[in-house]
């Protein structure tokens, strides 16, 4: 019979006692996790680069669904526990439940300090704490304004830059005149703050704030000089507090956090405590490295390891802003037995100080240049005399031991117990020992066995070396495929840069991620110009000469350079006088063949390119405009007669495909999107084997997807059901809006839902109403400037070069 | 000596475009790169025909429309592993106006 463990607070302490404890003794214990917020457990430290939109909340997931099913834990999300019986050993959940436990794990974090100052709970006052947190700025940031950041330390700078690339107004307020003081010295953070201010952001240090105005809405702050800094939004990030309150309440000796000793247990024995709600030796900790070390002895105690030990832990700093490389570990107060050791250079923005203590390295600082972080971290930690190499020391491993190495040599000449990974503890005898004992090979196992760039990241480069080195030329790195030979960025990294860079035009992108070519290939560029018309569809004009020449001349070409011209049949309906108008411009330009199509329309075939204009002005005339059979976009809503004709029919299903196409034509998608409508499951329109589709039933609409008829022949999967057309349009165009920003270029709506999943995709556009609607809103706001017919412009006028040849000289073999 | 004919203005093509001269014997597509050099090749692709005018430009190479070939604007010689060749047309560019020979434009009958 195992015994009961009762986990209160799922966060990253949590998560990594039950990882370690689960490894040790997997069967040992029936746990129960209780988790405050309504979500699985994440890694909580790469919340900024979910901010600046260079990761989704899916890539910082540390464990899902599965994983508590498949461990056989009990996970109640969205439960706080609001009491500890310790007589009876019961927790009482908010929701009234009662759960009993042999052993209690307390991991119940930290809350964000809020500076008690008037208006500090208006609304768009914010912490960054969690993902609640960050979608609350977010949605502040799709409507861009102003920002105040309080508080000019980690979080405060990494909310600051995250903001900015967003496209707001940042202001940062720091009580001190440089910031991050706690960690940097006032040059470094000079520097650090000429990189945010070249980033957009301006910062206010030595600035004190009295009070946050505004009525109903936060409309800025007031400094205690008097001057009012408007805001649109208001973060603060000014410490944390551990939440210590349930456990003073159950009686637990609680100081500033939780008290625990080296064991972590707290003053009750069976009651341990780990994570930000902890004081141990007279320390809360903040950072994830020591919490990961508690997790460790945690779960150790737990798992009948009576010598586990945690003593206390050094801590080493890196910012998670984008192209501002800090590192910073130790401490480096001045003073009468310290020595320091500073290398600066101005032109390339590096600094980097070292403090001594009797031979022995106490602080370090890297700015600009952090490769030598770990080595001096070491250093620090063993406490290492450096006397011997204190002359150049500052200039890192490589002078110092020796003549300059290349990387992989240096990392090779780091000794086995140098920590790689400071979030999770892992040195580099563990990594190379766990690639060969347990015969890894790709960067994915390494993390998955031995945790080492997990977390935030940073030391990547350092854990692929090390497998270079271990695994020689078995070692093959790229795991992403390129988009094309002119980068070696893959499709979604792309894509993720492009929005956290801003960047908004195809030389901005090739010149910023470092196209290897100067002006891309045929395979890139269009891709570049979806993304950019997707994700700036109010800014980005778009680049005819990364178009196929299809789209850019809207037609299709055939193989002997004439085009094949298909003007719209909104849902496959005509009429005589649009059949009198195709009539007529097929016998006016010698079209040779006119042929019906499998979409419901008619296709005019072998059109000449210099009658393009004068055929689309005749069909303009008639009232019909493009029908994108050319384009990466949506293509046809093919339809069955429905309940106006059919005895079968259960909705206007004609009129719900009409409906779909006027809403929906002209939006530009990363292959074709082709559409079905079908008035009763006999399915006349075969929508079952369409990008969409749907299906009228007695009660409503059924939206079926994913489906393919052409290469691949594939059924389309059920979404969802709606009662109403109002909800089956929008969840249509929530769909088609989330494959517009997933979806790869060329790769069609059922590769998309493989390779992301179903269920995903149902989560953001069924189960996540919010969600749904802001999806729904940006697929309106990009149909704005997309509902053109590309026919009127080029009969208008437009691209008319493309169709007139620019000098004629067939008459020059009469003249000679 | 050779004859040059002038068949227009630099600022006629798109950069990173193409226009048709239709000469004598064949289209002739005449290419803009992004750095603004000026080529002319016969605009056929050797492989199946299809109007390299209509195709992408890059650095100086363009891809045919219809099956992806990729053609040097330098050579008129396709990349990688295809064989073929698009005749070149020599251009001289007079300020802003693009001349080619005249010669050539008789030499690819189809």
């Amino acid at each position: 019979m195992p015994r009961k463990l009762v986990v209160v607070g799922n966060g990253m302490a949590a998560g990594r006692a039950l990882d370690e404890l689960l490894s040790r003794v997997p069967d040992a214990y029936s746990v129960t996790v209780f988790g405050a917020e309504p979500r699985v457990n994440y890694n909580r430290i790469m919340l900024s680069p979910v901010l600046s939109g260079e990761k989704t909340y899916e890539d910082i997931l540390i464990h899902d669904d599965a994983w508590y099913a498949s461990n056989r834990i009990d996970l109640r999300c969205g439960v706080a526990i609001n009491h500890i019986d310790r007589e009876a050993k019961q927790v009482v959940g908010a929701d009234g439940s009662v759960t009993d436990y042999d052993a209690l794990l307390l991991a119940t974090g930290s809350s964000p300090f809020i500076l008690p100052v008037p208006g500090a709970n208006l609304p768009g006052v914010v912490s960054f704490r969690d993902l609640d947190d960050v979608e609350a700025m977010l949605a502040s940031t799709r409507k861009g304004g102003r920002a105040v950041v309080i508080g000019g330390g980690l979080l405060g700078l990494e909310a600051a830059a995250g903001l900015a690339v967003q496209g707001m107004d940042v202001t940062v307020v720091h009580l001190t005149p440089t910031l991050m003081e706690r960690q940097l010295d006032p040059s470094a953070g000079y520097l650090l703050q000429r990189a945010m201010e070249q980033r957009g952001v301006t910062i206010r240090c030595g600035a004190n704030t009295q009070a946050i105005l505004g009525d109903a809405r936060v409309s800025g702050v007031r400094l205690d000089d008097g001057e009012e800094l408007p805001a649109d939004l208001v973060v603060m990030a000014i410490g944390i507090r551990p939440n210590a309150g349930l456990a003073r309440a159950a009686g637990l000796q609680v100081n500033r956090g939780v008290l625990v000793g080296d064991d972590m247990r707290t003053s009750d024995p069976d009651i341990f405590a780990v994570g930000e709600c902890v004081e141990h030796g007279g320390v809360c900790y903040g950072l994830v490295a020591p919490l990961y070390d508690m997790a460790k002895v945690a779960a150790a105690r737990l798992g009948g390891d009576a010598t586990a030990r945690f003593s206390g832990a050094l801590t080493a700093t890196r910012l998670k802003v984008t192209g501002v490389d800090l590192f910073s570990a130790g401490d480096f107060d001045d003073g009468g037995d310290r020595q320091e050791v500073v290398l600066r250079d101005v032109a390339r923005g590096v600094y980097k100080r070292v403090v001594l203590k009797e031979d022995r390295v106490v602080g370090v600082v890297l700015y600009g240049d952090t490769a030598d972080g770990s080595w001096f971290f070491d250093l620090l930690r063993r406490g290492a005399d450096v006397s011997q190499m204190r002359d150049t020391l500052i200039h890192g491993q490589s002078f110092a031991v020796g003549a300059p190495m290349d990387p992989v040599a240096a990392v090779a000449a780091l000794p086995d117990d140098v920590e790689i990974c400071g979030c999770n503890g892992v040195c580099k005898g563990k990594i190379v020992q766990t690639i060969t004992g347990e015969g890894l090979t790709s960067l994915a196992d390494v993390r998955a066995h031995t945790k080492a760039s997990a977390s935030c990241g940073a030391c990547t480069g350092l854990v692929e070396k090390l497998m270079a080195l271990t695994l020689g030329t078995a070692f093959a790195p790229a795991t992403v495929e390129p988009m094309c030979g002119c980068t070696d960025l893959g499709h979604d990294e792309a894509r993720r840069l492009i929005r956290a860079g801003a960047l908004k035009s195809i030389p901005a992108v090739m010149q910023e991620l470092g196209w290897k070519t100067s002006g891309g290939c045929a395979r890139c560029r269009p891709a570049l110009n979806y993304y950019l018309l997707c994700d700036w569809p109010e800014e980005y004009e778009d680049d005819a000469r990364s178009r196929y020449v299809n789209e850019r001349v809207h037609a299709n070409i055939q193989k002997d350079g004439t085009y094949s011209v298909v003007p719209r049949m909104w849902g496959g309906l005509t009429n005589p006088r649009e059949l009198r108008a195709i009539a007529d411009v097929a016998e006016r330009y010698d079209i040779p063949t006119v042929k019906v199509t499998g979409g419901q329309r008619i296709d005019l075939l072998g059109v000449r390119k210099e009658d393009l204009p004068a055929v689309w002005a005749d069909l303009n005339r008639a009232g019909m405009v493009s029908g994108h059979a050319y384009a990466k976009g949506l293509r046809t809503v093919k339809t069955c007669v429905g309940s106006d004709w059919c005895r079968f029919g259960t909705q206007d299903s004609t009129g719900l495909g009409v409906r779909i196409e006027k809403f929906m034509w002209g939006s530009w998608t990363p292959a074709k999107v082709k559409m079905g409508v079908s008035g009763c499951p006999r399915n006349c329109a075969e929508a079952t084997c369409k990008d969409v589709g749907v299906i009228c039933v007695d009660s409503g609409f059924e939206i079926h997807f994913a489906g393919a008829a052409g290469l691949h022949i594939k059924g389309t999967q059920l979404l969802t059901r709606t009662a109403t057309e109002v909800e089956c349009i929008e969840v249509i165009a929530a769909l088609t809006q989330l494959y517009r920003e997933q979806g790869r270029y060329l790769e069609r709506m059922y590769k998309w839902a493989d390779r992301v999943g179903v269920d995903a995709i149902r989560a953001a556009v069924v189960d996540d109403a919010g969600r749904r609607t802001s999806l729904f809103e940006r697929f309106v706001v990009s149909q704005r400037k997309a509902q053109v017919d590309p026919w009127a412009e080029r009969a208008g006028g437009r691209d008319a070069h493309e169709f007139t040849p620019m000098a004629n000289l067939k008459l020059l073999e009469a003249a000679e | 000596m050779t004859e040059w004919i002038d068949v227009g203005l630099i600022t006629d093509i798109p950069v990173q475009g193409s226009r048709v001269i239709a000469g004598p014997a064949g289209d002739i597509a005449v290419f803009r790169t992004a750095n603004g050099s000026v080529f002319a090749l016969r605009d056929r692709c050797p492989h199946k025909g299809g109007p390299l005018s209509e195709g992408m430009v890059h650095g100086n190479a363009v891809t045919c429309p219809l099956h992806n070939w990729v053609i040097s604007l330098e050579t008129g010689q396709a990349q990688g592993a295809d064989q073929g060749c698009a005749g070149k047309i020599p251009v001289r560019i007079e300020g802003e106006r693009i001349l080619l020979a005249a010669s050539a434009l008789h030499r690819y009958a189809a």
